[in-house]
């Protein structure tokens, strides 16, 4: 498979998270998070409002980097907020660390008190995660990142969500995460991750090797679907500078 | 009628060692540049600040300035990850990090700029921000449905800074890019005496609608106590639609983090004078 046939397999996966979500903010932090999103909007989930990734909600076809937007709504960071705490809104965040349960890292690595590297900080991944749903991109599928505990939990997976109340606990959602390699998801036992289809070309064996906890692979697992016809000319005309590909590791 | 213009090294000079200071913008978007520099500049030292943090907070930490940090991220935007902000961390230098949700952090300065002792929110529980926070209280809803809340406490200030687009001489303010992030809230935060707003250009009164609705005038001189006058005061963060980020300076500025010989090298050419001498050198450089 190509760098660009991946690509754009990952753009219609992250896609296909906002299946269902209707007229809510469908929010991508990097490219093709904001490309899935628009990419979602243009297909089969019309209703969606998508922001240029600045301060506004934008009709239309915006391509990823596209300057001339036809602005349907103002969304500065205050407004993301209530929007966030009403519940109106899906994001796909990156995460540096995930862990079996769902619990994401994108704040530190090592011991909080020192850490070894220093990341962004847990932004708003404990409000989103309490609040609405939530999905992960990983452009690069290691044990890295998929680790048995994470060091730092930005963003609450299954047991801390259950353990903080019962409202967050019916609130809280961790769709899915998708990587250069397959598709994840939380309908294990008990909610634990598990494989829900492996790229084209990528075998199950190779996901779980990449993998530093127990995946959970029930019966066979489905590759994950190729773009329609509709879906690659609407990337084309999305990412017409071919922005996602530097975001995907082969 | 109060004439309340004045510069960055007298809105610096009303500082004192170990206050706690909030600077508005958010990331590398309309930071208060000019005045972060003239900190820099000044003898204080031991400062907490409280911000959505961008260059300021490396900046200020490459300086040693910070004792106190509180904060959500710390990001250049376009560069993910601060590496002066970075550095501080990993080296230990800033003895209390209190790092919030970006959500908790506007209710702790909202809270403070009503005069209340904490809001609720659902933000922060189950995450490590309650762990790595551990003066952090819940609440209980006194209502039928008794949930369990975050306590978000008052972050109040003793000083607050913020960098709009236009300003009148007695602190009327007006922001005409894409978001006021949350610069009122810092101001309200604040304790009177020591809330600064500087801004590109200021002008009359009569003009400050001149170049937007009135929906863009959403700081007034109640909430003022000076204002500056900072062409290029955002400088090199992003002030729309003055100017967007100097995407080339900033790479320069985090690049030169990689090594000390390189940092002093950039701290004497840009952070060595006034910030006149800022500006020129800005502008001269190839």
């Amino acid at each position: 498979m190509t760098v660009a046939e991946l690509a754009d397999i990952c753009a219609v996966a992250i896609a296909e998270a906002f299946r269902g979500d209707g007229e809510i903010f469908a929010s991508g932090m990097g490219t093709l998070p904001m490309l899935g999103a628009r990419l979602a909007r243009a297909t089969f989930e019309p209703d969606l409002l998508v922001s240029d990734g600045e301060a506004f909600y934008v009709a239309g076809d915006l391509p990823i980097g596209g300057t001339d937007k036809t602005i349907e709504g103002w969304i500065p960071f205050r407004s993301v907020f209530d929007t966030l705490w009403s519940g109106r809104r899906h994001v796909v965040m990156g995460a540096s660390q995930i862990d079996a349960e769902g619990n994401q890292n994108i704040s530190n690595i090592g011991p909080w008190a020192r850490p070894t590297a220093q990341l962004l900080g847990v932004r708003g991944a404990p409000g989103n995660t309490a609040n609405h749903v939530t999905s992960y991109w990983v452009p690069s599928h290691t044990t890295r990142v998929f680790v048995p505990r994470v060091d730092v939990v930005s963003g609450l997976g299954y047991v801390r969500a259950a353990a903080a109340g019962a409202w967050i606990d019916a609130h809280h959602e961790i769709r899915r995460v998708v990587t250069n390699k397959a598709v994840l998801d939380f309908e294990g036992p008990g909610h634990r991750c598990r494989l829900r289809s492996v790229h084209p070309g990528v075998t199950v064996d190779e996901v779980v090797a990449a993998t530093g906890f127990d995946l959970v692979v029930a019966g066979d697992v489905p590759t994950t679907r190729d773009p329609t016809d509709e879906e690659a000319a609407a990337i084309d005309r999305l990412d017409p500078k071919g922005l996602r590909l530097r975001e995907v590791k082969a | 009628m109060t004439d309340k213009r004045c510069t960055e090294d007298d809105a610096v000079a009303t500082l004192a060692d170990g206050m706690t200071i909030g600077i508005g913008g958010w990331g590398s978007r309309r930071k208060p540049m000019s005045i972060v520099r003239a900190i820099l500049r000044s003898p204080v030292k031991d400062l907490a600040v409280v911000t959505y943090g961008g260059p300021d907070v490396g900046l200020l930490c490459a300086a040693g300035k910070v004792r106190r940090l509180v904060y959500g991220f710390v990001s250049l935007d376009s560069i993910a990850l601060e590496p002066h902000f970075r550095a501080a961390r990993q080296s230990g230098s800033i003895a209390e990090t209190v790092e919030l949700d970006e959500g908790m952090l506007q209710w702790g300065l909202y809270a403070a700029s009503l005069r209340l002792p904490f809001l609720p929110t659902r933000s922060g529980l189950g995450s490590d921000v309650m762990a790595f926070n551990p003066e952090l209280r819940t609440v209980r809803s006194p209502y039928a449905d008794g949930e369990e809340l975050v306590a978000m406490p008052a972050l109040g200030l003793d000083a607050a800074f913020v960098h709009l687009n236009r300003a009148d001489g007695r602190g009327n303010a007006s922001f005409l890019g894409p978001d006021l992030y949350f610069d009122d809230l810092f101001l309200g935060a604040a304790a009177p005496g020591r809330r600064f707003v500087s801004a590109e250009r200021l002008v009359p009164t009569g003009a400050l609608l001149d170049e937007g609705s009135f929906h863009t005038l959403r700081i007034n001189r109640s909430m003022v106590d000076g204002v500056i006058e900072a062409a290029g005061g955002a400088h090199f963060t992003s002030c729309e639609p003055d100017y967007p980020r100097d995407e080339a300076f900033q790479k320069e500025y985090a690049d030169a983090a990689s090594d000390p010989e390189r940092w002093s090298a950039f701290t004497e050419r840009y952070l060595s004078g006034s910030e006149q001498d800022y500006q020129g050198a800005v502008r001269d450089r190839g």
